[in-house]
């Protein structure tokens, strides 16, 4: 596991492109997605395959959780992928256009049979599943308690809108209901809910809405495509100072009114209520993980 | 013997005495007067200047065989000037000549090599041999009389004001001129701005040619140099081609590496206690540097503080500040687009310097003297924070000195920018192939995966503090070196022979390394 626990931005770098391989790991992204599917060319796969499976085996960055996204489930690569993956240890494996639990299970028991074949700890290997289908969205609860080994959902919108037959447009409308499913859906399974894709890596300005929104939605980060949107990513995901004096002050008052026995909590004229503490607490565990001191 | 940095040198090469490198600031003060060809001479009996041919300007400046010749590299790989005079040399059937250039850029059509070749030149000296000359020397191709002398721009002014570089004919470009000899480079279609390479030699070459495709009513204006220093005047049908001498503004990069590498050099900048209102910076030209330019801007904006001066090779980024007040001078020895090369005639802030103002450490006192930072590339950086700006990962020429060693010594803080890794080859090394510029005057290093602050330069204790006190964290220039190694491996080591092709001064006029044949 690497030693970020944050997951605020998850960017891709193609396994059939040896610069972006080695220059990935020196954004700031906390996650780093070794892709060997969509970024792949057929005739590239094992090329690919072989080349992410050295580097993340024996030069995976040490401060980032690694991820190697492998082909379609129904792929005629996926076998080959897992084989290689799970030997390279990353920290997880992403599966990508997840549609029912039992896909997800049967790629778990896979995963294990390769652990043990090849000596490694059983059950390390996490999963992240990619709803990327209308199908894979109203699944997306059991996709996301199908096995204890995944730990996270990630919305793909492009596929999503284009399994509804819906018009892809930057204000995302279209996948408005989708990611409230897949975040609910991540919440009541207690795993963690990975934003889709902003296309249009030369409009920050239409990023940074995007990202506000994810946020505001519940999202634990965002899958990003081009370096150039990790730091705006970033930094929508992690709590301004404002934001986090004044989640402190929430929870000074509250641990005040505890001491002295107070039923209820009042901060500047208005009532503490439970969901303010909860939002309040959630505001320091990430400004913790991002190692701001406060 | 071994010079202060630890490189072997011969005491003589051909008849080029070694002064082996003795440090950073132990530079000796003691030359005597200024040695100049220049000649009092009388007005032409003519009444101008104007010569009808090259060969016509040859003959009359009784150009002879083993003489040395000179020209500016203002116009950059978009020269065509050199290209001629060399062909009408060789037509006159003048041989061995001395080719003192202040760098060669890659000239081709017809290339430089050919003339060494056919012995119209047997002796090189230029601030950098980039390209197929430099290849073809390397590569022993073509054998010279003399290791070529390869001197940073620093060194030039002092190598011909000492009389060991003395210029006969001095063949300047100018993108407009008069028939009196008033040239400049400001005005006209294939305008280079600012001649800053040239002074040195209209001042102290025995005859000087200028060479335009723009003859204009005299007085030319504006002027750059003076009629007083010049004996004739070309016109020819093209000097140059404005495509490659510098086109438009360069766009900001959107190569992310680089991006990266500009923001937190940009970052380590404006953390410096001496980022304050009246500071002077040299960015410089190309993906990296311009990027930086655009980032210290927003970042002057934000804190409403404005530089006293930028100084050195002046791309459009540079003049774009000037024109939003940010910057009170611009003090241009070269400039590096469009932008920049019509900016100088129509600003007042904008100004061409001669070279040996900009960089010249014997011209009592040069700009660079006054620099707060200047940012230098690099081909490799070693744990030493040595730097090779020359050769590459086969020992091929790939770079000229520049004002690179130069600026690290004058600027106050100096920050080399380079990735980490260029394809399969480590560009933070144990030990460079060509020392050219002494790690002690360099103060950081800055690549996508961090910056290492140099231990042994004279602003270390504050730089630190600076960058710590800004939350900006540094790493170890050994950690750069390992993690480049752990990406692409060690590689092979560039052998050999025991000839040496090549001298690389330092700003002094000392050897601090030099390149030998390569084995192949």
């Amino acid at each position: 596991m690497g030693k970020t626990a944050l997951k605020r931005t998850s960017l891709y770098a193609s396994g059939a492109s040896p610069v972006n391989l080695l220059q990935a790991r020196f954004y700031h992204e906390d996650c780093l997605v070794y892709d060997l599917e969509d970024s792949v060319p057929i005739a590239e796969k094992d090329a690919a395959r072989l080349l992410v499976y050295h580097l993340v085996k024996y030069q995976r960055p040490t401060d980032k959780y690694v991820l190697i996204r492998v082909n379609g489930i129904y792929s005629e690569f996926i076998d080959e992928d897992l084989e290689a993956a799970v030997r390279a240890c990353p920290d997880a494996i992403r599966i990508p256009k997840v549609e029912y639990a039992n896909e997800v299970k049967r790629i778990a028991e896979r995963i294990t049979e390769i652990e043990k074949k090849a000596g490694l700890p059983v059950g390390k290997i996490e999963l992240w599943c990619n709803i990327e289908s209308y199908l894979g969205a109203l699944n997306a609860r059991e996709i996301a308690e199908a096995d204890p080994r995944v730990v996270a959902l990630a919305l793909g919108a492009e596929d999503y809108t284009a399994s509804l037959r819906a018009t892809r447009t930057k204000e995302g409308l279209e996948i408005f209901y989708a990611r409230n499913l897949v975040l609910t859906a991540c919440r009541a399974a207690g795993v963690e809910a990975i934003d889709a894709v902003f296309s249009d890596i030369n409009d920050k300005e239409g990023l940074m809405k995007d990202v506000a929104l994810s946020k505001n939605l519940g999202f634990d980060g965002k899958t990003v495509v081009h370096p150039r949107q990790v730091d705006v990513v970033n930094a929508a995901f992690t709590p301004s100072a404002k934001e986090i004096r004044y989640a402190k002050r929430v929870l000074d008052a509250v641990e005040e009114g505890k001491r002295e026995g107070k039923g209820a909590v009042t901060l500047d004229g208005s009532m503490i209520d439970k969901p303010m503490e909860l939002r309040a607490r959630t505001t320091l565990a990430q400004a913790d993980a991002a190692g701001i001191a406060y | 013997m071994i010079n202060a940095v630890g490189r072997e040198l011969p005491e003589k090469i051909g008849s080029y005495v070694v002064k082996p490198f003795l440090g950073t600031g132990l530079a000796k003060d003691d030359y005597g007067p200024v040695v100049s060809n220049r000649r009092p001479t009388l007005k032409p009996a003519s009444g101008t200047k104007l010569v009808a041919t090259l060969e016509d300007a040859i003959k009359a400046s009784g150009l002879q065989d083993g003489m040395t010749i000179s020209f500016h590299h203002c116009f950059r790989e978009g020269d065509k000037i050199i290209g001629q005079v060399l062909t009408a040399i060789r037509n006159l059937g003048i041989k061995n000549l001395r080719f003192a250039p202040s760098a060669v850029v890659n000239v081709k059509n017809p290339s430089v090599v050919e003339f060494v070749k056919d012995g119209t030149i047997s002796r090189i000296e230029a601030s950098g041999i980039r390209g197929e000359l430099g290849d073809a020397v390397i590569n022993g191709d073509i054998e010279l009389d003399e290791p070529v002398i390869l001197r940073p721009h620093g060194a030039r002014p002092r190598a011909i004001e000492s009389g060991d570089l003395k210029i006969d004919v001095a063949f300047l470009g100018a993108s407009a001129a008069d028939e009196y000899g008033n040239a400049t480079g400001q005005v006209g279609p294939n305008a280079c701005g600012s001649m800053g390479y040239a002074f040195v030699d209209a001042l102290n070459a025995a005859k000087v040619v200028i060479v335009t495709d723009n003859l204009v009513d005299y007085p030319c204006c504006p002027i750059s140099i003076s009629q007083q220093y010049v004996d004739f005047v070309v016109k020819v049908d093209e000097i140059g081609d404005p495509a490659k001498i510098g086109a438009g503004a360069a766009r900001m990069t959107k190569n992310p590496r680089d991006l990266m590498i500009a923001q937190y050099t940009a970052n380590a900048i404006a953390a410096s206690r001496r980022f304050k209102d009246g500071f002077s910076f040299q960015t410089g030209a190309g993906a990296i540097p311009i990027a930086i330019t655009n980032f210290l801007a927003e970042k002057m904006e934000e804190r409403e503080i404005k530089a006293s001066f930028a100084l050195g090779g002046i791309p459009a980024a540079i003049i774009d500040m000037y024109e939003k007040g940010l910057v009170r001078v611009v003090a241009c020895s070269q400039s590096f687009d469009a932008v920049a090369a019509k900016a100088i005639a129509a600003n007042p802030g904008v100004i061409e310097i001669d070279n040996a103002v900009y960089s010249n450490i014997y011209a009592k006192g040069c700009m660079l003297d006054r620099l707060n930072f200047g940012v230098l590339g690099a081909l490799e950086i070693d744990t030493d924070f040595n730097i090779n700006i020359l050769t590459g990962s086969s020992g091929e020429m790939m770079g000229g000195l520049g004002g690179g060693p130069d600026v690290a010594d004058g600027a106050d803080i100096s920050v080399v920018t380079l990735p980490l890794v260029r394809g399969r080859t480590p560009s933070v090394v144990p030990k460079v192939f060509t020392l050219c510029t002494p790690g002690s005057s360099v103060a950081m290093v800055v690549t996508e995966a961090g910056i290492a602050l140099n231990p042994a330069h004279k602003r270390y204790e504050e730089l630190k503090e600076d960058l710590a006190a800004a939350g900006i964290k540094t790493v170890t220039i050994e950690y750069l070196c390992e993690l480049a190694r752990s990406i692409v491996g060690t590689p092979k080591p560039i052998e050999t022979t025991d000839r040496v092709v090549a001298v690389v001064e330092y700003r002094d006029g000392t050897v601090i390394d030099v390149i030998r044949h390569l084995k192949r």
